[in-house]
C-alpha cells in the first residue's frame, strides 16, 4: 500500500487521482499513525515553504518523515515535498526537514534581465544525471515533465542528482539519498510519463490507465 | 528547455461548453468533460475552464465538472469564473484543479490575489485579465470586468504590475478587440505586458492559425498560448498545431 501524507498544502488530490487511474492501492491521510503501515509514501505538496512546515509540525508528520527516513522504507518527495526534505529554504529562511543534506534556493535576480520567468512554469525536458534512477525505466530521456516552482534544491551532494532540466541554469529535478527519492516535477500532472513514474515507484503496470 | 506551451480554453455554461465572439452569441458545442479527455489524447500542454455564468449562482456543478476532469485528465488545469473569495480558491483546488483564474473579484478586492497566494503558493493564482484599447489610458488599454460589460479606470499595464506584486503567478491576457475574431492575438498589448512582468503570460483571444501562434509567442513575447476555435471547430487538431509551430523552430512539447 503506498501511503500519501496529506499536510494541507495544496493540490493532493491530483496525486491521489493519478494512483487511482493507475489501479494502485493508496490510503491518504492526515494522520502520521494511519500511513505507519504503508510500505511506501508519497509526500506531495504545493505551496509556500514555512506554511508547510508548520502544517507538517501541527499534525506531528516532521518526526514521523525523518523517522519514516531512517526506516529504509522508500519515500517519494514531489515538488514541494521535494524540496522541505533538505536542510534549509531560502523561501522565507525556513528550516526544513533534514533528511537530505543541502539547500533549497531561489532563482537568481538576473533571470529577469535574460528574459526568463519565474516561476519557471510549464514543461521542460529532462536529462539523466549519475545513471538516472530506475523510477525513469520505460521513460525516454528528454521526455518533458511539468514544473512550477520559483526555488529549486541544491543537494550538498552533486552526486544524488539523477535527473537536471536547463532553464537557465542546470536544475537538479530528481534526487536520490538512500531509500529517498525526489522529483520537482510533478509526475501526477506529466501525461503518460509522470502516470510511468508513479507506476514505476509504486510497483504498478500503467495498463489501462488514461496515459494517452 | 522550457517549452512553450498551448493550452485550450473551454468556456463553460449550465456544464455545457459555448464559445462566443467578442463575448456574446454563445453556442453549445459539447460536453466539457469528453472534450478535455480528447484534447488530453492529442496532447494539449494545459487546460482552462471558464464558467462564463458563475458569478451570481451556485458554484456546485462547476466543482463536479472539475472532479470528473480531474479523473482523466492528469496535465495542469485552471479554473476560473465566480471564483471570489478564499473558501471558492480552496474548494476549486480541492475538486482537482491546478491553478485558479480570478479576473472580476480581483479587480474588486486585489486583497484575494495576495491571500490566495499565502495560503495556496502564487503557482496556483492566475490573474484573468480583459483588456481592450482604449487610447485614453497610458498603456493604451483599458480592464474590462463581468465578462468584457463593464468598464474599469485600471490601465492595463499598471494592473498587472500590481497583480504580479501582489502575488499572481501567472497572467491569462486576453485582448476583447481580438477575441473569437479568428484575426491573430493583440501582439503589442501581449509584448508589452510580458516584457514588464517576471511572471508568465498566456495570450488569449484572437487565435485562428498556427502562425498567428507563432507570432505571439515570439513577436509577442508570450509563454504561451490560449486557443479555443481553432480546434473547437475541428480544423486543427494540438497535433497539427504543434507540429507547424515546431517546424518554425518553436519548441513545443511534442
Amino acid at each position: 500500500m503506498t501511503g500519501i501524507v496529506d499536510y494541507n498544502a495544496g493540490n493532493i488530490r491530483s496525486v491521489e487521482l493519478a494512483l487511482l487511474s493507475l489501479g494502485v492501492e493508496y490510503r491518504i491521510s492526515r494522520t502520521p499513525a494511519d500511513l505507519e503501515s504503508a510500505d511506501r509514501l508519497i509526500f506531495p505538496g504545493v505551496g509556500e515553504a514555512a506554511f508547510a512546515m508548520q502544517e507538517l509540525k501541527k499534525a506531528g508528520f516532521d518526526v514521523f518523515l525523518k523517522d519514516w527516513a531512517r526506516s529504509g522504507k522508500p519515500l517519494l518527495g514531489v515538488c514541494l515535498g521535494s524540496q522541505i526534505i533538505f536542510e534549509h529554504s531560502e523561501e522565507r529562511d525556513t528550516p526544513c526537514l533534514g533528511l537530505i543534506p543541502g539547500s533549497v534556493r531561489k532563482f537568481p535576480a538576473s533571470f529577469k534581465e535574460k528574459g526568463l520567468k519565474v516561476p519557471h512554469m510549464g514543461w521542460n525536458d529532462i536529462a539523466w544525471k549519475n545513471g538516472g534512477s530506475r523510477l525513469f525505466d520505460g521513460i525516454p530521456e528528454h521526455s518533458d515533465f511539468y514544473f512550477v516552482h520559483s526555488y529549486y534544491i541544491d543537494p550538498a551532494d552533486p552526486s544524488v542528482v539523477t535527473a537536471a532540466a536547463d532553464y537557465g541554469i542546470s536544475v537538479p529535478c530528481a534526487v536520490k539519498y538512500g531509500n529517498i527519492e525526489a522529483v520537482q516535477f510533478h509526475p501526477e500532472k506529466s501525461g503518460a510519463h509522470g502516470l510511468v513514474l508513479l507506476a514505476n515507484y509504486c510497483g504498478a503496470s500503467t495498463k489501462g490507465a488514461s496515459v494517452c | 528547455m522550457l517549452k512553450k506551451r498551448i493550452l485550450i480554453c473551454l468556456d463553460v455554461k449550465d456544464g455545457r461548453t459555448t464559445k462566443g465572439v467578442k463575448f456574446l452569441d454563445n453556442v453549445d458545442i459539447g460536453d466539457p468533460v469528453v472534450m478535455a479527455a480528447e484534447y488530453y489524447r492529442q496532447g494539449v500542454d494545459e487546460l482552462v475552464f471558464y464558467d462564463i455564468m458563475a458569478s451570481a449562482r451556485d458554484r456546485g456543478p462547476t466543482l463536479d465538472l472539475i472532479r470528473r476532469v480531474a479523473e482523466t485528465v492528469h496535465i495542469p488545469f485552471c479554473v476560473g469564473g465566480g471564483i471570489s473569495t478564499v473558501e471558492d480558491i480552496r474548494n476549486t483546488i480541492l475538486a482537482g484543479a491546478e491553478k485558479i483564474s480570478i479576473n472580476s473579484p480581483a479587480v474588486r478586492d486585489p486583497e484575494l490575489l495576495s491571500k490566495g497566494a499565502a495560503i495556496f503558493g502564487n503557482q496556483c493564482i492566475v490573474l484573468g485579465m480583459d483588456a481592450k484599447r482604449d487610447s485614453a489610458m497610458k498603456s493604451g488599454y483599458r480592464v474590462f470586468i463581468n465578462g468584457g460589460r463593464v468598464a474599469t479606470g485600471l490601465d492595463a499595464l499598471e494592473w498587472a504590475i500590481e497583480a504580479e506584486k501582489r502575488g499572481a503567478g501567472e497572467i491569462v491576457l486576453n485582448s476583447i478587440d481580438a477575441d473569437g475574431t479568428r484575426d491573430g492575438y493583440e501582439i503589442p498589448l501581449t509584448r508589452m505586458i510580458s516584457e514588464r512582468v517576471s511572471i508568465p503570460v498566456v495570450a488569449s483571444g484572437g487565435a485562428g492559425t498556427p502562425a498567428h501562434m507563432a507570432e505571439v509567442l515570439t513577436h509577442g513575447k508570450a509563454d504561451a498560448a490560449l486557443i479555443a476555435s481553432m480546434v473547437h471547430s475541428g480544423d486543427y487538431t494540438v497535433g497539427s498545431i504543434k507540429k507547424e509551430l515546431a517546424e518554425q523552430g518553436i519548441p513545443v512539447r511534442l
